[in-house]
C-alpha cells in the first residue's frame, strides 16, 4: 500500500520535473536560471505555471472522480456528474455574452449557484440522499446545457468562438498568485478527504452498510459533495470543462490497486495530477506549433488505455 | 432487556407493535409480504427514523443513542448487499472494525478477530477474493463474518436465508443458534418451520402490528396461520419432540 503511494509520487514528481522541458521551442536550462531572455520567458512564465495548473487540475478532477463514484455507487459518475461544472459553464458563456472580462469569476459564481440549489432541494427534512443528489445533478446539467445552447444563439460570431473555446477545455499559463490560490484549496480539500477514507469505503457499499457501522451518513454525503464540487468549481472555473480524467484514472487505479480508498484517494491525487501532466505535454507537442486541446487528448490517450484495461482484466471489472 | 417496544410506529408500515426481547436467544419475525417485518428491523437497528411512539435499547432510545456507540452493541445485515466496487472479501469483513477504529489502519487484534470471524463462518478460504465474484451463499456468509467483528450484543438479520440452499439454510441457522446462546439474535424469516426449530422466541407480524408473541409452538397455531397467512396449516408433532408444520397447497 504505501509502496502504490511513494511509486504515484515518484511518477508525478517525474512529471512535474520534465514536462516543462518539452515544447515547440527548445530552451536550455542554464540559459533559463540564468535569467536570459527568451528562455527564461518561457521557462518560468508560460511552461511551469501550465504544468503547475495541469497537475492541480488533474488531481482535483481524479480525487473528485472516485469521491462521486463512492457515494453515487455508480462506476460511471464523474466530477461533472452533478451539475457544478455546468453551472460554473453558465457563468463563463455568460460573462463572455454580456462582455464581462473576468470569466473565472462568473463561473465560479454559477459554480456556487448550482452548488446551493442541489444542496437545497436533495436536502429532505435533514436527510440526503445520493439518489436525489443525482437526480438533481443530472436535471441541472440539462438546464445548463439548454441555457448555453440559447445563449450561443444570441451571441455575435467572436463570442460564438470565445464560447466554443472555453467549452472545450483547456489549459493556459495562469498568474503565480492563482495558482497558489488554487493549491491553497484543492490540497487542504483533497487532505480532508483523503482523512475520511475508511468512511467512504463503508459508504461505496451503501447507505445502510456505513449508518450500521456507525457513519452520519447524511452528513457524509453532503460533505463529499460540498468537497467534490468546490474542487471541480475552482478547477473549471480555471481550464473549462475537460473530461475523462475524472473517469479514468479512478478505474484504472481500482482495477490494479482494489477498492480501497485508504489508497485509492491518495494515489488519484498523485497520477491524476500526473496524467493531465503528460496529456498536456503532448497537446502541446504533438502538432507543434499548433496545439491539441486537452480534453481531445485526455480522451484520445486515456480511451484506447482504458478499453485495453478492461479487455485485459474484464472479468474482475464486470463480475 | 434488550429491546422494548411501546406503540412502535414507522410512516405507513409500522403501527402500534409493543413488545419486549430478552438479552440473549434466537428471536425469529414471521409475517406476510408487507407486514413491517423489515420496517421494524430497520427502527430496531437504528436505520429508520423518524418513529413514532418508543424503542428503546438497553433502556435508551434507539433515536438517542451515539451512532458509533449503537455500532459496538448492534449489528444489522440487510436482505443482499450490492457492491459496484472491487473489494475483496477480507476488507469487508474489517469493515465491520469501523465502530472500533482509532485510527486510518487497522489494528493486529482488529485482523484477529477477522480471521476468528471468517472462521466461524467458513470464509477464509476465500478472504483474498472479490467480493463481487461470490455466490448468494457465499455472500451471506461474509456479510455475517462482518457483523460479527463487531463483536455485538444484538445481531439483527433480514432474511437471511433468502437466497440459501437447502443445506445453507440449516447450517446458517444452526450457526445462529450458537451464537444466539450468549447474545441476541433477531432474525426475519418466511419458513415457519424454521422459526420453530430454532427460535426460542417469535413475533408474527400483520399490517404492522404484533399479532403473536411467545414460544413459537404456542404461538404458531392452525389458527393463527390461517387468520394472518390465509393458509389452511397443521401442525404435527416431529420426530425430535418439535412440531412440525405442514401446509395444504
Amino acid at each position: 500500500m504505501t509502496r502504490s503511494v511513494a511509486w504515484s509520487a515518484i511518477a508525478m514528481i517525474v512529471v512535474a520535473l520534465t514536462a516543462p522541458l518539452i515544447g515547440s521551442t527548445h530552451i536550455e536550462l542554464g540559459r533559463a536560471f540564468a535569467g536570459v531572455s527568451p528562455d527564461r520567458e518561457i521557462l518560468f512564465y508560460a511552461r511551469v505555471p501550465r504544468v503547475l495548473l495541469a497537475l492541480l487540475g488533474g488531481a482535483a478532477l481524479s480525487v473528485t472522480g472516485v469521491l462521486f463514484q463512492c457515494m453515487l455507487r455508480d462506476p460511471l459518475a464523474e466530477p461533472y456528474t452533478l451539475g457544478v461544472s455546468s453551472g460554473a459553464s453558465v457563468g463563463a458563456v455568460l460573462a463572455i455574452c454580456l462582455g464581462f472580462r473576468a470569466t473565472g469569476l462568473a463561473s465560479l459564481a454559477g459554480a456556487a449557484a448550482v452548488l446551493l440549489i442541489v444542496l437545497g432541494m436533495a436536502v429532505e427534512g435533514r436527510r440526503l440522499s445520493s439518489f436525489t443528489l443525482l437526480l438533481t445533478g443530472v436535471t441541472m446539467n440539462s438546464m445548463a446545457f439548454a441555457v448555453i445552447l440559447f445563449l450561443h444563439n444570441l451571441a455575435s460570431f467572436s463570442q460564438s468562438f470565445a464560447i466554443s473555446r472555453w467549452l472545450m477545455g483547456g489549459l493556459d499559463a495562469v498568474e503565480y498568485s492563482t495558482l497558489a490560490w488554487l493549491a491553497a484549496a484543492v490540497i487542504p480539500v483533497c487532505v480532508v478527504v483523503s482523512a475520511r477514507a475508511p468512511q467512504w469505503n463503508l459508504l461505496a457499499i451503501g447507505d445502510d452498510w456505513a449508518a450500521s457501522r456507525g457513519v452520519s451518513t447524511t452528513a457524509l454525503t453532503a460533505f463529499g459533495y460540498v468537497a467534490g464540487s468546490i474542487l471541480t468549481g475552482l478547477v473549471t472555473a480555471l481550464t473549462g470543462p475537460i473530461g475523462f480524467v475524472g473517469l479514468i484514472v479512478p478505474h484504472a487505479l481500482r482495477l490494479r490497486l482494489g477498492a480501497d480508498h485508504r489508497v485509492l484517494l491518495p494515489c488519484s491525487f498523485l497520477l491524476g495530477a500526473a496524467f493531465l501532466g503528460v496529456c498536456d505535454t503532448l497537446s502541446r507537442i504533438v502538432i507543434a506549433p499548433t496545439e491539441i486541446p486537452v480534453g481531445v487528448l485526455t480522451a484520445l490517450c486515456g480511451g484506447p488505455f482504458f478499453l485495453w484495461l478492461l479487455k485485459s482484466k474484464r472479468r474482475s471489472l464486470w463480475l | 432487556m434488550s429491546f422494548a417496544a411501546k406503540q412502535l410506529g414507522f410512516a405507513y408500515g409500522l403501527h402500534d407493535a409493543t413488545f419486549e426481547l430478552p438479552k440473549t436467544g434466537l428471536v425469529t419475525i414471521a409475517g406476510p409480504n408487507g407486514a413491517g417485518k423489515s420496517t421494524l428491523l430497520g427502527v430496531m437497528a437504528g436505520l429508520r427514523a423518524p418513529y413514532r411512539g418508543s424503542c428503546t435499547f438497553a433502556g435508551r432510545e434507539v433515536r438517542q443513542w451515539a451512532k458509533r456507540d449503537f455500532a459496538r452493541r448492534v449489528a444489522f445485515l440487510p436482505q443482499a448487499v450490492r457492491v459496484e466496487f472491487p473489494f475483496t472479501v477480507e476488507e469487508v469483513v474489517l469493515m465491520g472494525r469501523t465502530p472500533y477504529a482509532r485510527g486510518w489502519f487497522e489494528s493486529p487484534e482488529d485482523r484477529g478477530l477477522a480471521e476468528q470471524a471468517m472462521a466461524t463462518t467458513d470464509t477464509l478460504a476465500f478472504r483474498a477474493r472479490d467480493f463481487r465474484s461470490l455466490s448468494g451463499g457465499e455472500r451471506q456468509r461474509v456479510i455475517l463474518a462482518s457483523a460479527l467483528v463487531q463483536e455485538p450484543e444484538v445481531l439483527l438479520l433480514d432474511e437471511p436465508a433468502t437466497f440459501l440452499d437447502l443445506r445453507h439454510q440449516l447450517a446458517l441457522y444452526r450457526l445462529l443458534a450458537t451464537i444466539a446462546r450468549a447474545k441476541l439474535v433477531v432474525a426475519v424469516t418466511h419458513d415457519l418451520n424454521l422459526a420453530l426449530q430454532f427460535s426460542h422466541h417469535v413475533l408474527v407480524m400483520e399490517d404492522g402490528t404484533i399479532r403473536g408473541a411467545g414460544a413459537p409452538s404456542e404461538v404458531l397455531t392452525a389458527d393463527l396461520i390461517a387468520s394472518v397467512f390465509g393458509v389452511h396449516a397443521s401442525v404435527e408433532p416431529g420426530s425430535n419432540g418439535i412440531p412440525w408444520m405442514r401446509y395444504d397447497a
